[in-house]
């Protein structure tokens, strides 16, 4: 699932193109490599995200897609085309800018017509490609709004409608709902999902956000220190993350560290210090000589009053099981998050859902409590 | 915290006043009274040498527009107007390649922009002088050019050209110009690199991906947003360089005087002060004429929304 050599795709699916071809780019400023040796491949249509901590090379990236970075090694590839040499205005993309970019001293009209006037396109197409562009992000009527007069989020949908209106191969966002309230950045989240899916345009979208990376994206590039730390769609990067930055970085994870002392094609088991056995439904690839560490998500470990946990079904006695004391807790109306203090020291994130507005009640601070967890739940991570 | 400082400011009297007094005595001492003298004279006229009686007449308005008085005014807006044009053709480049600097070098380039003024303006005249008069360096490099490419002719079998003539660089309306240009320079690129630097960098990149190159972004996107910048340079530099008087005076010919000599005139040799006077009033009331302007198209620029505070609103 990481790093794709950049004719894998071409191979598995061979009659789709990829739109966007990253193959061996490195960028360096100085002696830091912000992108290090990147190689991915984009097909059209999708939505595709590069998710990573700030400073971590993927925005430097998206710039380099739109030419406003040149790569010092490697080769960027649009539509098959090769970009090294072609300035940004000549490039089949179009950039929406983290701060929107809407030039101040034009209406939205003005702003929406910007890229069209200077392709010389006939007065009358230009009239009706704004007018259906300010459609498609609800804009209509405010045509001769200054720029000034319009919220936030009517901006960003300024800066949306004039890059759509140029129909670019493909669209980059950079950080596009970072400036937006938490409301309307969840409105958004769906709404640019649903234009993405009417304009039919493949969409590159940088963020730090893993709320947003994971509910719009088809496919998913976690970015850190310039390298793909793994690239998969948000399902499986939440499920089957590939390594501890990951399972760390999207959502909120419990890592342990074990060994591995079975290791069967239909089970395995890793003797974890800290928590004790973990018993998994399936077995391990890979190397794993040495550490590996356990990763459970904390939806998905069950709480009991101590010593009233039901046997587990699916796992030998005294695997999957773990006692502890309710050290902290976090009520966050949908769900409460506890701070579990085990014996040996470390401390579990269980989260549980507020089902009835009594079960807050169930536990409370200084509690002992025994936790469970089903044997498909724990991921082996080699590194 | 600024804002309630500047509350508490604004409670605290007797702070204030304090404060506020020594500048306020000062400017009333050194400036309005002076000023009010003055604006007093212009109503008056001389009797014997010294005293000066003030009647209330507007003779010395009267004279002060007649033809002789009024072509020089205009000559000077002229003169002062090429400048600041000038200053703006030369200074927009100057301005941008400062904005476009590498940090390394940006420091720099500004202390190139500033250092002249660590320089007295006489000294810098002079200076200039001794590149435009007739055995200056300019005429001297031309000298040297002209042989050369006479000596060049003669290698290829043609005649040779005849004696270099030294062009007439000083001394003329050319050379005011250039004075005041040189002069004048450093209070265009400033106010232009401060809206140039305060510029959201996003929204050139933004024109470039919509297709424009970038000459296109200059004229559509950069100059209109510039145009604060533009409009405070235009007033500074005009304004002094209206009231332009070393630089006429020491480089300029018979017929390149400007106001500013005028007015000199009327206080020393003419020993004439109501009508200096009116003469320096006029001036002032082109220049404040000037500064409403400003206010009024910056008004007007904050209105439309690019006022200074562009960037913070982006």
């Amino acid at each position: 699932m990481t790093n794709s050599p950049p004719n894998r795709a071409n191979s598995d699916t061979a009659a789709i193109k990829p739109i966007i071809q990253i193959r061996n780019v490195t960028k360096r400023f100085g002696q830091l490599a912000a992108v290090d040796d990147v190689s991915l491949d984009i097909m059209p249509g999708e939505f595709f995200v590069l998710l990573g901590p700030s400073g971590c090379g993927k925005t430097t990236l998206l710039r380099m897609i739109a030419g406003f970075e040149l790569p010092t090694e490697g080769q960027i590839l649009i539509d098959g085309q090769d970009m090294t040499g072609v300035p940004p205005n000549q490039r089949p993309v179009n950039m929406v800018f983290q701060s929107y970019a809407v030039f101040p001293h034009m209406n939205v009209r003005d702003n929406v017509a910007y890229g069209l006037k200077i392709a010389r396109t006939p007065k009358k197409d230009i009239r009706d490609r704004v007018n259906e562009a300010l459609a498609l992000v609800k804009l209509d009527g405010l045509g001769d709004r200054m720029p000034d007069q319009l919220s936030g989020g009517q901006r960003q949908r300024v800066a949306l409608a004039r890059s759509l209106v140029m129909r670019p191969k493909v669209l980059l966002l950079d950080e596009p709902l970072s400036a937006l309230d938490a409301k309307l950045r969840a409105a958004m989240q769906f709404e640019l999902a649903d234009l993405q899916e009417k304009v039919g345009i493949t969409f590159v979208t940088v963020t730090h956000d893993q709320d947003e990376a994971l509910s719009m994206a088809s496919r998913i590039a976690v970015v850190n220190k310039g390298l793909i730390a793994q690239m998969a769609t948000p399902s499986d990067l939440y499920e089957y993350p590939a390594n501890r930055f990951v399972a760390d970085f999207v959502g909120s994870v419990n890592l342990f560290e074990g060994r591995l002392i079975v290791d069967e094609p239909e089970r395995a088991v890793v003797e974890c210090p800290a928590l004790g056995r973990v018993y998994i439904n399936h077995g391990v690839t890979g190397p794993h000589e040495g550490t590996v560490h356990v990763a459970l998500r904390p939806e998905k470990i069950s709480l009991y009053r101590q010593g009233e946990a039901p046997p587990a079904p699916d796992a030998p006695v005294g695997h999957n099981l773990a006692d502890g004391v309710i050290k902290g807790m976090s009520y966050l109306g949908d769900i409460t998050v506890f701070q579990i203090l085990m014996p040996s020291g470390q401390v579990m994130r269980v989260s549980r859902p507020n089902l009835s507005r009594f079960d807050q009640e169930d536990f409370t601070w200084e509690d002992r409590v025994s936790m469970r967890w089903h044997s498909s739940s724990p991921v082996v991570l080699l590194a | 915290m600024t804002g309630a400082g500047g509350q508490s400011w604004r409670t605290q009297k007797r702070v204030f006043a304090t404060i506020a007094t020594g500048p306020i005595l000062w400017l009333l001492l050194f400036f309005i009274i002076p000023l009010a003298v003055l604006w007093a004279y212009s109503f008056g006229r001389n009797v014997g040498l010294t005293e000066i009686e003030i009647s209330g007449t507007f003779a010395n308005y009267a004279k002060a527009i007649e033809p002789l008085y009024l072509q020089i005014f205009g000559k000077s807006i002229a003169v002062a107007g090429l400048t600041t044009f000038i200053c703006l053709i030369v200074g927009f480049p100057v301005a941008l390649a400062i904005t476009f600097a590498t940090p390394k070098w940006k420091p720099w380039l500004l202390l190139g922009i500033m250092l002249p003024f660590w320089t007295n303006l006489l000294i810098r005249t002079y200076a200039l002088m001794a590149v435009l008069r007739t055995e200056g360096y300019a005429n001297q490099s031309l000298g040297w050019l002209w042989q050369l490419s006479s000596n060049a002719r003669v290698v290829l079998g043609l005649q040779p050209l005849d004696a270099f003539e030294p062009l007439h660089l000083l001394y003329n309306n050319f050379a005011v110009v250039l004075g005041l240009v040189y002069v004048h320079l450093p209070f265009m690129v400033l106010p232009l690199y401060a809206a140039l630097d305060r510029l959201d960098r996003s929204l050139i990149e933004a024109s470039l991906d919509l297709g424009a190159g970038h000459f296109r972004t200059l004229l559509t996107i950069v100059a209109p947003l510039a145009a604060p910048g533009i409009i405070s340079g235009v007033v500074i530099t005009f304004v002094p360089a209206l009231g332009a008087y070393l630089t006429p005076d020491l480089l300029g010919g018979t017929d390149s005087q400007m106001i500013a000599n005028v007015i000199e005139r009327q206080f020393k040799r003419a020993n004439d002060w109501p009508f200096g006077s009116a003469l320096s009033f006029m001036l002032m009331y082109a220049t404040f004429i000037m500064i409403a302007w400003q206010a009024q198209r910056e008004r007007k620029l904050m209105r439309t929304g690019i006022g200074p505070d562009v960037g913070a609103r982006a």
